[in-house]
């Protein structure tokens, strides 16, 4: 938790502020026993009328003043806090901007949701307690204890003995309870994850008539939430009766010890009053610290999830930005140099030694079978991993060097699924350049063939777009997402198979609009379709993760086996015939 | 407010269901709370005892401390025992809040899933249930003993001394004018802030979701701005929400120690006047703490459930949503289906005002395969939303065997459709669990057979754990046709009557699709498809071509008559060969 502790920095001067207002309501209150212990003795006793009554106003005035001090400290209270939960949130957020795909899936969305809302709320809510009350508990408690011991030192003796006990208590409840509290969120982890599965997946678990096994799939992580919180519930059921008996069983002592005081002589009657008063001020002081207690140990579950996002470190280190590019205009724009590539868990190349160049305005086409290391490939591109052996260079410089931003600003992607934000048409589009002008955008719709079905729309850009896009089809989404990476006029364009979902006329004139307005483009187009290839300048054939021809379309037919395989499995035999000519 | 009581009335209910505990727990409350008033009456008899030098009254104090210490032990124990029960009601109650939210998410409209953040309802149900849980859990553990501690010691007080009570109960009301001030202050606020946390669960869970295309298109920065946008607007309203409600407890604290000094200064002249001894007065004043700690407790209650209901509030929202027709027992089951699948004067739109499928009429006969083509956007999608009844029609009716779809369950009509749909949704879980997720009884044999029908077989027997490999959450770490095959294989394992592909195949390569298509060949003979086609092959030996456009189907028969026609059909085939 301690590790926390930087971010509330910038909450110094309240913190501080927090706690000593605090701490001067707890002086106010303490006095006022005291003060009601002199009307006892000296007011009822020497029946002075007008002592009682000065007394009594002091009592009221410091009530006032103690009031607006709790106020004041509640006001820096939740501005330390709420800022203190703020800060957190935003640097989780950040941080997770700089995690790879590998480590996002290790924690799973739906965890990383939690740690950012639920689990920041329940730090927030510790350190608005640690404001109002680490410093007035432990305050009334000890300053209950001097008073006490000023009043009658031999008497404290039994709050000294009984203290320990406490701790011992307190101690037992927290270490038992932390582990228990990880559980907790981690139950939560997993609900989320199954409600947010049911909400992505539920055209599936309707077709599949399914919707009663996800029900029980829920009650069942449901129940286990629900139990295991029961389970913390019972432990920290402890906390208060423990609490509460060792301090009603040291006012017992004190009234029998104090039995004793009085009858020697050494205190008087009103003393005991004031005492067991004292007494009941400690411990109801460490019954808040009790409480506080628990919240921490809440805390420190939820912080200890926190801290693990900001310990895991992205597996892409950014090198320290170099700022020219390479000047020499003559080398390739991709070029991997005898590049291999083993994804983590797995012991087995997805990729093995691939050498190509792609020349500045060449289009270059990526066939192979599903699994083959298509995507894996393009993904070294852009740098969403690095190549285990061997170097990809972009304008000839290796990716490693450049900075990331710098890097991706140079690329397009547009990826195989189709992925569009809640927001308008025209936003998803500026998704690709912050700055790009209407004008920008509608070249941009226009050349990815979806300016004329945008138009359409009723609100035509302004259209919104709800969560995933689901109010689009499938073919408009894709389009959608090639003008977005259109718009940032990228030195290269990668299509991961992402015309799929188009139909063959629009596909068609999607391929010669790319042709006609790419020039300073070079284009990598991976397919499935011998169709949407076979005019590239190259070709780069993908099998099994090793590259299995490169050429032209008429080369490979002639020299590579899978390629011409694939070729006679969709184009028809007129074609076949041409090519065999 | 009316609306404020409901939602409170709304929660009770929830907590009524159990009675048993409830009962207990007011037992349990009461017993404690009980013993607790009656013990500093004797803590102050005791001290009577307690006069001064060489007048001490050892015997009577002894009598009096072991039945202290009795009251004690005991109430010690009933106040464990209350706080058990209070954790197992709230946690059973929430989670009943939040089973029925989540099986009422269950039975609305697609439209709800399409329009709503998927973050959002997921901080409804998690985020806006801890608070509900937390503020039942404070409610009824301090409201029942706050109660009677309250009616406790304003017996004892009154027995003490009327005069003082007086003064008391005349104070104490303003702390629930002070407190209810406040509630109203910060129920607005703390409504904001369950809307803005939901708002934010939202955007991460979009982001987050999708980091690949957040990186690649250099976002991140603008997400941040976005994030922090939204985090500013949620520090706003948590700030406000935390401070109007934590003012609440100082405010009534003064008022306490206003009642705690004037009864001790009117004890006190009571006292000089010759009333009351000073033992009394110390009772009194243990009782006037007592009285006003219970009152300190119901307000501070009366804010945290000011946090609770606004977050029931939006839990009750998705409650309170239309479900989709409720289907009574007594529909019937579609069963044994041959296929005869047929369309008539069937309407429909998404929105009101934008008509979308005017008049649709078709015949479909048992066997055969119907592709559906069009440009993008012509509603072939609709057209499987419609069979699978995913939306209902506006007007007209299919009919499948001459039984219309909505005269049987909606279960029994999906599962006559194997379907794979062009996103592949795949859940955590391992790949066995992922195939056999039509048909969860099906044996090793039978998963590996479909596997192997869908070619999905050899990639996963290559994978380090083979059928249990465990999928991520996003199925992340599959390749996107790799994921396909797998949901091809679903379907191919649970043998359906009718098969619905819908642009299934696109990131299969050609040679694994055409092995696929001989399976699905097998597969289909005999049965009714509909496929959402985009490839020649399939279309070329469809028995029937429905060819879309806006909605309506402008063209249908087979490839040969459709080219005869030189319609549509034949200018959209013509169009793929425009660049060869």
């Amino acid at each position: 938790m301690l590790k926390l502790l930087p971010f509330l920095k910038n909450y110094k001067k309240n913190v501080f502020l927090g706690q000593f207002f605090k701490l001067l309501e707890a002086i106010f209150e303490l006095t006022i026993p005291t003060l009601m212990a002199l009307v006892i003795d000296n007011g009822v006793k020497n029946k002075d009328v007008s002592y009682t009554l000065k007394i009594g106003a002091l009592m009221l005035l410091i009530a006032v003043v103690g009031m607006i001090c709790a106020f004041t400290c509640q006001y820096f209270a939740s501005i330390a806090s709420q800022g203190f939960g703020t800060i957190v949130r935003n640097s989780i957020f950040k941080h997770i901007g700089t995690l790879s795909h590998a480590e996002i899936d290790s924690f799973g969305t739906a965890s990383l949701i939690n740690r950012i809302t639920n689990d920041v709320t329940q730090l927030q809510f510790a350190v608005a307690m640690w404001i109002r009350l680490v410093v007035r508990a432990p305050f009334l408690c000890i300053g209950g204890l001097i008073m006490a011991m000023i009043l009658d030192f031999k008497l404290s003796i039994v709050i000294l003995v009984i203290l320990p006990l406490f701790a011992i208590v307190l101690f037992l409840v927290m270490s038992k309870s932390i582990p228990l509290y990880k559980t907790v969120q981690g139950s939560l982890d997993k609900l989320a994850a199954v409600l947010r599965e049911n909400l992505s997946g539920v055209r599936v678990i309707r077709a599949f008539a399914r919707t009663n096994h996800e029900k029980d799939r829920f009650k069942a992580s449901n129940t286990s939430l629900s139990d295991t919180a029961i389970t913390v519930g019972k432990l920290s059921s402890l906390m208060n009766p423990a609490t509460s008996i060792i301090m009603n069983f040291a006012i017992i002592a004190i009234i029998w010890f104090g039995g004793i005081r009085v009858n020697v002589g050494g205190m008087t009657q009103g003393q005991i009053i004031a005492y067991i008063n004292y007494v009941t001020q400690i411990f109801s002081s460490l019954i808040i610290v009790a409480s506080l207690v628990v919240t921490f140990t809440k805390a420190a579950a939820s912080a200890a999830r926190v801290n693990e996002v900001f310990e895991t470190k992205g597996s892409i280190v950014e090198k320290p930005a170099i700022l020219t590019d390479n000047l020499d205009n003559n080398s390739p724009a991709v070029e991997f140099q005898g590049v291999s590539f083993t994804y983590k868990q797995s012991n087995e190349y997805a990729l093995k030694d691939i050498y190509f160049k792609i020349h500045k305005n060449q289009t270059v086409g990526i066939i192979g079978s599903t699994g083959s290391g298509k995507s894996t490939l393009i993904n070294l591109i852009p740098r969403f991993y690095d190549s285990t052996e061997g170097n990809v260079l972009i304008n000839g410089m290796n990716v490693r060097d450049y900075s990331l931003e710098a890097l991706r600003n140079k690329i397009g992607v547009v990826p195989q699924k189709a992925v569009l934000f809640s927001g308008t048409v025209s936003e998803n589009i500026r998704f690709g350049l912050k700055n790009a002008s209407d004008n920008e955008i509608k070249t941009a719709a226009k050349i990815a063939q979806a300016s004329e079905f945008i138009e359409k729309l009723p609100e035509g850009y302004e259209t919104y777009i709800s969560q995933g896009g689901s109010n689009f089809s499938g073919g408009q989404k894709q389009r959608l997402t090639i003008a977005r990476a259109l718009v940032k006029q990228p030195e290269i364009l990668i299509l991961d198979d992402s015309s799929s979902a188009l139909d063959y006329a629009t596909d068609a004139a999607l391929r010669k609009a790319l042709k006609d307005s790419t020039e300073n483009m070079s284009v990598v187009i991976v397919s499935q379709r011998v169709n949407s290839v076979k005019d590239a300048d190259f070709i780069i054939v993908l099998d099994d993760g090793i590259q299995a021809g490169i050429g032209t379309h008429k080369e490979l037919f002639k020299n590579c086996e899978v390629y011409k395989e694939i070729c006679l499995s969709q184009l028809d035999s007129k074609e076949v015939h041409e090519l065999e000519k | 407010m009316s609306l404020k009581n409901n939602t409170l009335l709304r929660i009770l209910k929830y907590v009524g269901k159990y009675k048993g505990y409830l009962a207990s727990i007011i037992f349990f409350s009461f017993v404690c709370n009980i013993l607790l008033i009656i013990a500093p009456f004797y803590t102050g008899k005791a001290i009577d005892n307690i006069v001064s030098k060489g007048n001490v009254n050892f015997g009577a104090i002894l009598k009096i401390v072991v039945l202290l210490a009795v009251i004690y032990a005991i109430s010690a124990i009933f106040q464990w025992l209350l706080s058990v029960f209070t954790s197992i009601i709230s946690n059973r109650t929430v989670r009943d809040i939040r089973q029925q939210a989540f099986d009422k998410i269950n039975t609305l409209s697609l439209k709800y899933y399409d329009t709503h953040p998927h973050g959002d309802i997921i901080s409804r149900l998690t985020n806006d249930i801890d608070s509900v849980s937390e503020g039942l859990l404070q409610g009824i553990t301090q409201l029942f003993s706050g109660v009677i501690t309250l009616v406790g010691s304003f017996v004892f007080m009154v027995k003490l001394s009327p005069i003082i009570t007086l003064v008391v109960v005349i104070i104490t009301p303003l702390c629930f004018l002070i407190s209810s001030f406040i509630a109203k202050r910060s129920r607005k606020m703390f409504r904001e802030q369950s809307k803005t946390l939901g708002e934010l669960n939202g955007y991460i869970e979009e982001i987050i979701g999708n980091q690949k295309i957040v990186k690649a298109f250099n976002y991140e920065e603008r997400s941040q701005q976005n994030f922090e946008e939204i985090n500013a607007r949620l520090y706003e309203c948590g700030q406000m929400a935390q401070f109007y409600s934590s003012l609440t407890n100082p405010a009534t604290r003064f008022v306490n120690n206003t009642a705690y000094v004037l009864s001790g200064i009117i004890g006190a002249l009571l006292s000089i006047a010759g009333g009351l001894s000073i033992g009394k007065i110390s009772s009194f004043l243990i009782y006037s703490t007592q009285f006003s700690k219970p009152i300190n407790d119901i307000t501070s209650i009366a804010t945290q459930l000011q946090a609770a209901i606004a977050s029931a509030e939006r839990i009750f929202n998705i409650l309170d949503e239309a479900s989709e027709n409720y289907e009574s027992d007594k529909v019937p089951e579609l069963s044994e289906v041959n296929g005869h699948v047929s369309f008539n004067n069937v309407y429909f739109s998404y929105k009101k005002d934008a008509p979308l499928i005017e008049d649709l009429n078709m015949d479909i006969k048992p066997g055969s395969t119907v592709a559906i083509v069009g440009p993008t956007g012509a509603g072939k999608t609709t057209l499987v939303n419609l069979l699978m009844r995913f939306y209902e029609l506006n007007s007209g009716s299919i009919s499948i065997d001459g039984i219309n779809i909505q005269e049987v369950t909606k279960d029994s009509l999906r599962r006559s459709f194997g379907m794979v749909l062009q996103e592949s949704w795949l859940f955590a879980g391992t790949i066995k669990e992922n195939i056999a997720y039509g048909k969860p009884d099906a044996s090793m044999e039978e998963i590996i057979n479909a596997a192997k029908a869908s070619h999905a077989h050899s990639f996963i027997k290559k994978l380090p754990q083979g059928y249990d490999t465990l999928i991520a959450e996003e199925g992340g770490n599959l390749s996107q046709g790799q994921r396909q095959l797998l949901t091809i294989a679903r379907v191919m394992l649970m043998d359906p009557s009718m098969l619905i592909l819908d642009e299934a195949t696109s990131s299969i390569d050609t040679l694994t699709e055409a092995r696929i298509q001989k399976a699905f060949l097998t597969l289909m003979k005999g049965r009714t498809s509909f496929v959402i086609a985009h490839r020649l092959s399939t279309i070329r030996d469809a028995d029937l071509i429905l060819v879309m456009k806006d909605g309506h189907i402008i063209e249908q028969g087979n490839h040969e008559d459709l080219l005869k026609e030189e319609g549509f059909y034949a200018k959209l085939y013509n169009s793929q060969y425009a660049n060869s």
